[in-house]
């Protein structure tokens, strides 16, 4: 086995897959280098996804070869690709929430030991590697973050030679994120190598040594990420120049929105209850509000938007109160949302983006008539979506389910803005989305704030708020700290507020 | 009224063998649903059991062989509602109430050669010194196999589900069909096989009621037994020991209060008949109130069609 040990893990060569009417991937070959951590960077759509589905054996290449340890490799499914040392940790979480951590990692494993030495070795690995995990908690009682650990701490029991990340850090609190690296670097010296997907640039040129960059399933580079800006590797991803979202610099109007003292008792056995939030934002301004998933973001949105009402006097917009109204009647006076999860809250996945259109913006766009449909007028409402917000589909006629994440997401957003509201609050604007996509869907927020409109950005990600938050306050435990004004603040006076440490100021 | 004639030893006996259908039937179903498929059409899988039992028992003189056929019989029927829903991806309410339809119907027509025979008799398992105890004897130890038998099914469905690798693969298949699949596993066909057990299972069932409790064919007698194991699989919350308890109760409240209707309890009948219903569901939800919700919620994949599309 020492023998065979050389500088290079896995070697792609020439890895071609298309897909009925799209090549997902063209002649991709790159390597692995052994105790290396690979960055895969691209758009959503490059073909990150299929690249690493042919890895782990998910999906079979149309051409082209792969080595790995010297021996060639095709793995016809995922046990034969995990058997050779290949494991994966996937972006949306592969786990089973009736089952405790033991369990799910059993269950992912070939032969998994019995079940007090698996828990005895889940412990100690845990341990090692500064994870720690109870094995017999259910899986459904954990945060993101420890439901992340689970499906590393399966991968690491399984001595893998290589390890592939994705999307690790979109759901993890800044603390945790320096965990996780901590975590993978103490892997790297040990010998695993890494392949690590993400669109977060700053973290690949803190972590990474290697980067190559997919474009339209090409390969466009190969590069040491730390040698790049980070602005150079987004314009090697996306194949053009990038402006970053630039506020315009406007007076603050009046206060358009004002949420007073809301509290809410938690809507399900795992809900977050809201205690006390109470805030304003005035024409013109982009409020962020931050904190880490879990912390009563769904609800606060939930409470805007009009799905569960409130108590009068909590909300009010231009000084008339809103709090008991139905979602259609706050559409109708211009308080729109735009809820997290894009597929079953924000969009219907199997009906057509015309109908989708249609199903938020009936009331502003008048796209009916005493109960009849205007099926023209919302095909154009839909036609207008696509062409000024750049979503790329074939046409209004496509379920929204057939959308990439990116593409979705700009039409959710596009959707809402469109209608010109009064008041937006959307939930995770850019979550899952590429660089480009998520400037232009920023740069849409801030236009729209500068058109005097009041806007409120729930998002986890730090970057995001603080380009494009005037002000900025945390949700923690379902409080709201004090608001301060973006400008002000330092990396670790957010970090204070997630962490609710000024509730007391 | 006199209730002096209710001899409680017999009256555990008799709850016992009342049970066996529904408990057999409901074992059989948890497993299915336990793998995410719900099968609606437990009623059609055991009254084929029913028929194919008491045919087979008539034909070969032996009652053993005869629950073995009710077996087979309740499978082939489960795999008809495997095939459609698992292979062609149809609505599984809805493919499961056209099986209990189905069901009815074939086993009136296979039955028709059959009404007013009477099978060969199923004997008592004799247990010796056992069944000599004082009370327990005759209340627990002087039954047929198939009792005990109901008894060991469900203990080993309890400790495939905990204890074994393949038990952990079918629950976690029908708690999220999607990670499943990617960790390599073989969705339709777990599915599959958990579909036929439940059949197997439902028509051994529907066979007691044909060759042991009746003992003849009746054009539909198994009479909603079908769905009070459904209802006992979902308010016993998917738990082998509240399903035998559900299924316990429901028997025991049924045999009470046969008892004290020939007691002549000042209460009307139909308020007698109703009671093993309203009070097996109302013991299964107090229960079930009491604990966390986690550990009592129905699969995450219950009743969804599974599409391998990536």
């Amino acid at each position: 086995m020492g023998a065979v040990l050389g500088e290079t893990l896995l070697e792609l060569t020439g890895l071609t897959k298309a897909y009925p009417g799209v090549v997902a991937n063209d002649d991709v070959s790159f390597d692995i280098g052994r105790g290396e951590i690979h960055a895969l960077l691209g758009e959503n759509g490059a073909g990150k996804s299929t690249l690493v589905k042919m890895i782990y054996g998910l999906v079979r290449p149309d051409a082209g070869q792969m080595v790995l340890n010297g021996a060639a490799f095709a793995p016809a499914e995922p046990r034969a690709a995990r058997a050779a040392g290949v494991a994966m940790v996937f972006q949306h979480f592969s786990l089973f929430d009736a089952l405790s951590v033991a369990e799910n990692i059993a269950v992912g494993m070939e032969h998994p030991p019995k079940p007090r030495d698996l828990a005895a070795r889940i412990t100690d690995v845990s341990n090692a590697y500064g994870l720690p995990l109870d094995p017999g908690r259910l899986v459904g009682d954990l945060s993101a973050g420890e439901r992340q650990r689970v499906e590393i701490i399966r991968c690491l029991l399984q001595d893998p030679k290589l390890l592939i990340m994705d999307e690790p850090t979109s759901v993890l609190t800044p603390g945790e994120v320096d965990t996780l690296f901590a975590t993978l670097r103490k892997l790297r010296s040990e010998g695993t190598s890494i392949l690590y997907i993400s669109h977060k640039l700053e973290e690949i040129r803190a972590l990474c040594e290697t980067a190559t960059i997919l474009r339209g399933g090409k390969k466009v580079a190969t590069c040491d990420p730390r040698e790049q800006s980070a602005r150079d590797l987004a314009e090697m991803m996306v194949g053009s120049a990038l402006k970053p979202a630039q506020a315009q610099p406007g007076d603050l109007g009046d206060v358009v929105l004002a949420v007073n003292a809301l509290s809410l008792p938690p809507q399900s056995a795992f809900g977050t209850a809201l205690k006390d939030v109470s805030f304003a934002v005035h024409a013109g301004e982009v409020l962020g509000i931050g904190g880490v998933a879990g912390n009563g973001q769904d609800e606060l949105l939930a409470c805007l938007s009009g799905e569960v009402t409130t108590p009068l006097g909590t909300m009010t917009m231009d000084g008339m109160d809103f709090s008991t109204m139905s979602p259609n009647t706050r559409r109708g006076l211009g308080v729109l949302a735009a809820p997290e999860e894009r597929l079953g809250h924000a969009a219907a996945p199997d009906m057509s983006l015309t109908e989708n259109a249609l199903l938020s913006g009936m009331v502003r766009e008048g796209l009916q008539q005493r109960g009849v449909l205007n099926w023209g007028k919302a095909r154009s409402f839909a036609e207008a979506i696509i062409a000024k917000f750049d979503v790329r589909t074939p046409g209004p006629n496509s379920a929204a389910r057939s959308l990439s994440g990116g593409n979705l997401q700009k039409f959710v957003i596009g959707r809402e803005i469109l209608q010109s509201p009064r008041v937006l609050v959307v939930n995770q604007p850019t979550w899952g989305v590429d660089a480009a996509a998520a400037a232009a869907i920023r740069q849409a927020l801030l236009d729209l704030a500068a058109g005097g409109a009041a806007v409120v950005v729930i998002s986890q990600d730090l970057d995001e708020l603080r380009e494009v938050a005037t002000r900025f306050g945390a949700l923690n435990g379902g409080r709201l700290s004090a608001v301060r004004d973006m400008a002000g603040l330092s990396i670790d006076d957010i970090g204070l507020m997630l962490g609710g440490a000024d509730a007391a100021a | 009224m006199d209730l002096s004639n209710i001899n409680p030893a017999l009256l555990i006996a008799a709850l016992m063998v009342a049970s066996v259908p529904i408990l057999l039937a409901a074992i059989g179903e948890m497993v299915v649903e336990k793998a995410g498929v719900l099968n609606l059409g437990v009623e059609g899988m055991m009254i084929m059991g029913a028929v194919c039992g008491f045919a087979v028992a008539l034909t070969t003189g032996s009652p053993v062989i005869g629950f073995v056929g009710a077996a087979l019989g309740g499978a082939a029927l489960s795999l008809v509602f495997a095939v459609l829903t698992q292979v062609f991806l149809t609505n599984q309410v809805a493919t499961g109430l056209a099986l209990t339809l189905f069901g009815l119907g074939l086993s009136s027509l296979v039955g028709q050669g059959y009404q007013g025979l009477k099978p060969p008799p199923t004997a008592k398992l004799d247990l010796g010194p056992l069944a000599d105890l004082p009370f327990l004897g005759q209340a627990v130890f002087s039954h047929d196999w198939i009792v005990y038998f109901s008894l060991l099914v469900t203990v080993a469905v309890w400790a495939f589900l905990k204890f074994t690798r393949a038990g952990l693969v079918l629950r976690a298949v029908g708690e999220n069909h999607d990670a499943a699949h990617a960790l390599g596993y073989k969705i339709t066909l777990i599915r599959t096989a958990a579909i036929a057990f439940g059949g197997a299972c439902a028509g051994m069932g529907g066979a007691y009621i044909s060759l042991v409790r009746v003992p003849q064919w009746v054009d539909g007698m198994t009479a909603g037994a079908g769905w009070i194991a459904l209802a006992i699989v979902v308010f016993g919350s998917w738990r082998a020991g509240y399903v035998l308890l559900g299924a316990y109760l429901f028997g025991g409240v049924t045999v009470l209060q046969l008892n004290l209707q020939v007691a002549g309890l000042a209460i009307p009948v139909e308020y007698l008949s109703m009671s093993p219903y309203v009070i097996t569901i109302c013991v299964l939800v107090a229960i079930s109130a009491t604990r966390s919700s986690t550990s009592l919620a129905a699969p995450g994949s219950l009743g969804r069609i599974f599409h391998a599309s990536r």
